[in-house]
């Protein structure tokens, strides 16, 4: 639990030290809080002896607890919440299963294969292949994270993270129920955030430095056996990602519950700030991108174009994925990516319902 | 955290999920079609756990050794892992852990309806409408009595009596309305549909108290003030109180 972490603090980088494996830091380097014969003797407090005790703080004083949050304010806070978290934790588990698969069994030669050699061309090579993953953006992030470990070029990894939560089957297919009268929005949609996410990913190329991304230090696998490997990833990436969509989800349910829908209704009949009032809404809403097609449908105040901008930018930026963002890629990264994202997203969003709708 | 409480962690988040949808409170919060996903993910999240715990708790081993040479997860003989690279945040976890078995909060209801705009919006509706269902009174969805009411001028509506469901909010005016939280993937989204209610409506009924009500098509509209969307109205003739429906939302 020490501060002086190793991991986060080394200046120079490599893709090598991304990945964790070569980090010599990563040795022993003794927590000096908690030096190491301290542990050793009887009467030590370790995570699970503190678990225990807030497990059985929170039974003894449940009734009050649940009295506490009986207003319906914080009620609907707290149901907003729980929501997004059962909604989101099917995909984070897939992601997390499937970013572990990648971490263990596929081996880094194949991404070599499998991507186009020039990095300008695997980017949108990359960003197609997010056709293939049927999910929202929770299950993206360690994907991406996971993708970068293994040697792919983070240009790709990014706008393979940026695509897939946006133009995969079941989310375009989604798109095309909410808005049956406007079947050019799914192709608006789907065009638009291949584009922004290519965008991106050679933005990156040009731009992007890789020491501004710091994966978290995850156990080093290669050392394990397949299957405790498998679990040890599964475990690191259900905790780190995990905690940081609780983040993001707290923060979508404040947005929710303290927002007033009639603030939107002023803003609906000027085009310009419709555009950016959207843009807003959806990274503030942080709505699971196989659903946002529906509240934008129920937007019907704002015009065609306002909206496909708050389907092109709830996918790749919203306080959800920022917070998973930091924690998967570190937060020198995210404050760089995420207003980048979101400016790029704006954009071609409205340059692409300028033309289509 | 060590690997043990993160075991521990993902034992409860993974059971809460599993009891959630293995009961009926998941449809709270989401809709009824993610069930298997979500029995799936939790039951992920305890295997998880369980191999942590089964790997952590196993005797020496070869393979300890090379673990403990590269510290991230070593020095574990003792049961308590080195902590300081393992995810702090993961702390977190135990929020919905609480959220989902000590609160399990309620499903939205009338302060939600109250802050948001009714859903109804032409995009909702189909451009011809089937047969009322058989029946006298014909049971028919807030939705679907909206969409008719609104965008067909009640032409397959009038002449029946209708059977509606939902929990009554306070209309604009103070008057009762009649609502319900329509979804279409998790109480984020949810948006209210509304349908006033003239008649014989219930008075003095506390907010978020569930009603089934037999009424008929009345073509008085007003506009909700939120997003200035149509609100139908409905003659109400009868009315009863019912408990909470298991699916809270259309």
């Amino acid at each position: 639990m020490s501060p002086a972490d190793g991991a986060t603090t080394r200046p120079a980088v490599t893709p090598d030290d991304i990945d964790g494996t070569t980090a010599p830091a990563a040795g022993p380097a003794p927590d000096p809080g908690t030096p190491e014969r301290a542990r050793s003797f009887g009467g030590r407090i370790g995570s699970v002896e503190v678990l225990a005790g807030l497990l059985v703080l929170l039974v003894v004083f449940r009734n009050p607890l649940a009295a506490l949050i009986s207003g319906a304010r914080l009620q609907t806070w707290t149901t907003v919440f729980v929501s997004v978290l059962v909604q989101a934790v099917p995909f984070l588990v897939f992601g997390v299963v499937l970013s572990a698969i990648i971490a263990v069994y596929v081996p880094r030669s194949f991404w070599a294969r499998a991507l186009p050699k020039h990095p300008a061309l695997a980017v949108p090579a990359a960003g197609v292949a997010g056709v293939i993953l049927p999910g929202c953006e929770c299950g993206s992030v360690p994907i991406a994270g996971s993708l970068i470990r293994r040697g792919v070029t983070p240009a790709a990894a990014l706008a393979f993270l940026l695509a897939a939560p946006a133009i995969n089957p079941i989310v375009l297919t989604a798109t095309a129920i909410a808005f049956p009268k406007n079947p050019e929005m799914v192709v608006a949609r789907g065009g638009a955030s291949l584009v922004v996410a290519v965008t991106m990913g050679w933005l990156w190329l040009r731009l992007g430095k890789i020491e501004w991304i710091r994966l978290p230090h995850r156990p080093d696998l290669d050392e394990l056996s397949r299957a405790r490997a498998f679990w040890a990833a599964c475990r690191h990436d259900v905790m780190h990602a995990g905690g940081f969509l609780v983040l993001g989800a707290a923060a979508a349910a404040t947005i929710n519950v303290v927002v007033p829908q009639q603030w939107l209704q002023s803003v609906a009949d000027n085009a310009v700030l419709s555009v950016f009032a959207l843009a807003t809404l959806a990274v503030l809403l942080s709505i699971c991108s196989e659903a946002d097609a529906f509240v934008a449908a129920s937007l019907s105040q704002f015009s065609l174009t306002s909206r496909l901008v708050f389907l092109v930018v709830g996918p790749m930026v919203d306080l959800k994925l920022i917070s998973m963002q930091t924690g998967m890629f570190g937060r020198r990264f995210a404050v760089r990516f995420a207003p980048a994202t979101f400016a790029t997203a704006i954009v071609v969003g409205t340059a692409v319902g300028a033309v289509l709708l | 955290m060590n690997r043990q409480a993160q075991a521990v962690v993902m034992l409860l988040f993974g059971g809460a999920i599993l009891r959630a949808s293995l009961t009926d409170v998941y449809l709270r919060y989401v809709k009824e079609g993610l069930r298997p996903v979500l029995i799936a993910a939790g039951a992920v999240l305890i295997a998880a756990a369980i191999m942590t715990l089964w790997y952590d708790l196993r005797p020496h081993q070869p393979l300890d050794g090379d673990d403990e040479g590269h510290g991230d997860e070593g020095h574990d003989h003792d049961g308590h892992g080195h902590a300081h690279h393992e995810p702090r945040v993961g702390w977190l976890l135990i929020l919905p852990v609480l959220g989902l078995l000590l609160v399990a909060p309620p499903a939205l209801g009338s302060y939600a309806a109250e802050q948001a705009g009714t859903v109804l919006t032409t995009q909702n509706s189909a451009s011809d409408y089937p047969p009322l269902p058989p029946g006298d009174p014909a049971p028919i969805s807030l939705l679907d009595y909206a969409s008719r009411a609104v965008f067909d001028s009640g032409k397959s509506l009038t002449g029946r009596n209708l059977q509606l469901t939902g929990f009554v909010t306070p209309g604009p005016d103070g008057k009762p309305m009649l609502a319900r939280i329509v979804l279409s993937c998790c109480a984020a989204d949810g948006r209210p549909i509304k349908v006033g209610l003239t008649g014989n409506a219930p008075a003095g009924t506390p907010a978020d108290t569930w009603v089934r009500i037999v009424g008929v098509y009345t073509s008085r509209v007003e506009k909700d003030p939120v997003n200035r969307a149509a609100v139908p109205f409905v003659e109400v003739r009868t009315w009863q109180e019912i408990p909470s429906p298991r699916q809270p939302y259309e």
